[in-house]
């Protein structure tokens, strides 16, 4: 089984960045979440991230609040999603990580759902509301769990706190280009490359960068000075325009702007 | 970043904690660091209860009703009068304690979340005194229910944001809010209305509500000679429930009991109440009870009365209610309407829905109390006339 740290491995050994999209399971069909993941796979999906859910996304923007109603309304639950993602992982080896909120986990029970999920071929879980020191019993299970702990970094974490919030991460740590939700935008911050400087020669894990890249070249941008690039709102509304046919050629382009810089 | 000491401080035994983005985790350092320091600078509280007494109006009568008292089967049934505060509520405590609070720490722009729209109000009114800008998230189904609101808020000088997403009401209003704050965070400070939200929300906002409890408990002294045998307050998020309980905690002779809003029945599933039919979750930053299906997503509240439309409940309510020093009941949407009606004829005071909750329970279990009981009236009714003269079929009034 491929695990989340080889993928970003093989992009660095290559001088390039890893590409990481995201996608709501069960959106836009209960049925659809195969086909897109293989789709994302075949295209240039380093690893994927893939969402559970949660019927009160607060940090999420319009798009993946959409997706996340829609798929909820057509029945999808974490144990559908545990079911996509083992027929997913009988066809590819593509890194998963689960991405989601807390209440959803709890509910399930922790301890099951960390064995399920990875017993279904999932690598990490990235839960967004479970911020560094917030629940320390929750979060230990999870760090103990065979499961990768992705930790998230905002632009408003203070530089000096960096390692002490990066604690018990795996796989690679996330950082938030900026603040507010999950959301296509046109422009990117100029401060990020420095940014994310600073943070890379705080961490040893791979860095990677999300939250409004939508385009090759924000893409290539953010290749150029971080460990991997998250897109997400962006295969969304590509998935809109075309199915996963679309989602996929917009994957492929991303990588093609990420590997001409 | 939590520190082991911390943590503790942000819990009420399992319930609370700060379960939000890391991009918020700073700031909430940042509000807890300027909150326990304002908390004992005398300056701060000298100036909070200046605007209290001279602006909202504090202290609030206890008032003796003795026709809801007869009504009720019972001698002696007083009510804590917050509905004759300053635009209208028990909520203008809290945002004038909050707005002080963000002038201290140099943030110029304020949201908020509201329901009913009193919180709304009561934020615009603390906004519009101190010269901050004011953004009100309120779900659709809120602004049309409480549109008199809507345009008090505007008169003031806020932005009414409706909310179309979800729900509609206070769950989704509250949702957009954060998501706001997480987006604004550098410069914006958010006025929570409730007890709810992620720590140190829950014990600010009680903190700046507990005036209720503490001047309602020397007022029945001074009138009764006594502590009262029961203190009654209606259960929305539970701010004003947890204002008038909390000087009481330590009387353990004193039964507090919560009202929730049961809406068409418990039974129905159309219902608010979050303590009595709900199960330990994460919503909105913090663990506590909550309205949730079997696969942990949030089951959507029915109350007639939008500020108790919610499916959550502060933190701080669970820990009381499985210590059990305090008891949660609930009313139906047609029994706080029947009170609504009860106190308003009786006394001449029209209550707000909310309250009318907890006026429901008294009027239904008085009798069961021994010694005075203190019922919360959180609010006026004013805001309610039209949609109440909807719901019974007399037509649209305003
Ligand atoms: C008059 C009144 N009472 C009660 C409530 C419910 O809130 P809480 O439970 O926080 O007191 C509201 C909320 O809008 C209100 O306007």
């Amino acid at each position: 089984m491929r695990s989340i740290s080889q993928a970003f491995q093989e992009r660095r050994a290559r001088g390039q960045a890893a590409l990481v999209p995201y996608v709501t399971a069960g959106y836009p069909e209960r049925a659809s979440t195969l086909s897109v993941l293989e789709a994302l796979a075949d295209t240039g999906a380093d690893v994927i991230e893939l969402g559970i859910p949660f019927s009160d996304p607060l940090a999420d923007g319009p798009t993946i609040q959409h997706a996340s109603f829609v798929s909820i309304g057509k029945g999808t639950t974490v144990r559908g999603v545990l079911d996509d993602l083992r027929a997913f992982r009988a066809r590819r080896d593509t890194p998963v990580v689960l991405f989601t909120y807390l209440n959803p986990l709890l509910r399930y029970v922790l301890d099951a759902f960390l064995r399920d999920a990875a017993a279904a071929g999932a690598q990490g879980v990235l839960v967004t509301d479970l911020p560094t020191g917030s629940d320390p019993a929750v979060e230990q299970r999870i760090i103990d769990s065979p499961l990768d702990l992705i930790r998230l970094i905002a632009p408003t974490t203070p530089l000096e706190l960096v390692s002490e919030v990066a604690k018990g991460g795996a796989g690679f740590l996330y950082y938030i280009s900026r603040t507010g939700v999950t959301g296509a935008r046109a422009e990117l911050r100029s401060e990020l490359a420095a940014e994310v400087g600073a943070i890379r020669a705080a961490v040893a894990l791979p860095l990677a960068v999300g939250f409004g890249i939508s385009t090759p070249q924000q893409a290539a941008a953010v290749a150029a000075v971080a460990d991997g690039v998250v897109v997400g709102s962006a295969v969304i509304q590509a998935l809109d325009r075309g199915g996963a046919a679309e989602a996929g050629r917009f994957l492929a382009s991303l990588r093609k702007g990420m590997d001409r810089s | 970043m939590t520190t082991d000491a911390s943590a503790a401080r942000q819990r009420f035994g399992p319930y609370g904690g700060r379960y939000v983005p890391e991009t918020l985790v700073h700031a909430l350092d940042e509000l807890t660091e300027a909150y326990e320091a304002a908390r004992i600078d005398p300056a701060f509280q000298a100036a909070l209860t200046d605007l209290l007494q001279n602006f909202a109006g504090r202290p609030s009568p206890l008032y003796r009703a003795r026709r809801l008292g007869e009504a009720a089967g019972h001698p002696a049934v007083y009510l804590k009068r917050e509905d004759l505060n300053h635009t209208g509520a028990h909520k203008i405590n809290n945002t004038l304690g909050q707005a002080l609070l963000a002038q201290r720490m140099g943030k110029r722009r304020i949201i908020a979340e509201t329901g009913a729209g009193q919180h709304g109000v009561a934020t615009a009114t603390a906004c519009a005194l101190f010269d901050l800008d004011c953004v009100v998230y309120m779900g659709e189904e809120d602004v049309q229910r409480q549109a008199l609101n809507v345009y008090r808020m505007e008169l003031l000088g806020a932005e009414v944001r409706p909310v179309g997403s979800g729900t509609r009401t206070l769950k989704d209003a509250t949702n957009e809010a954060i998501r706001d704050w997480v987006t604004n965070v550098r410069d914006t400070h958010y006025i929570i209305g409730s007890v709810v939200g992620p720590d140190p929300f829950p014990r600010m906002v009680r903190d700046f509500q507990a005036i209720i409890g503490h001047e309602a408990r020397e007022q029945i002294l001074a009138a009764e000679g006594r502590l009262p045998g029961a203190v009654v307050a209606c259960v929305g998020g539970g701010s004003n429930a947890i204002g008038i309980f909390h000087a009481f905690v330590p009387d353990h002779a004193v039964q507090l009991i919560g009202v929730e809003a049961a809406g068409k029945g418990i039974e129905s599933g159309h219902h608010s109440a979050s303590l009595a039919a709900g199960s330990p979750g994460v919503l909105h930053g913090s663990l506590s009870y909550l309205l949730q299906d079997a696969d942990g997503q949030v089951a959507p509240a029915h109350s007639v009365s939008a500020g108790l439309d919610y499916p959550g409940v502060g933190p701080e309510h669970s820990f009381l209610k499985d210590s059990r020093r305090a008891r949660y009941t609930s009313a139906t949407d047609d029994e706080a309407l029947a009170a609504f009606h009860t106190l308003s004829e009786l006394e001449g005071i029209i209550p707000a829905l909310e309250s009318s909750h907890a006026v429901a329970h008294v009027l239904a279990h008085g009798r069961e109390v021994s010694g005075p009981i203190v019922v919360c009236l959180s609010g006026r009714g004013d805001k309610d006339v039209a949609h109440v003269a909807r719901v019974e079929g007399r037509g649209s009034l305003l």
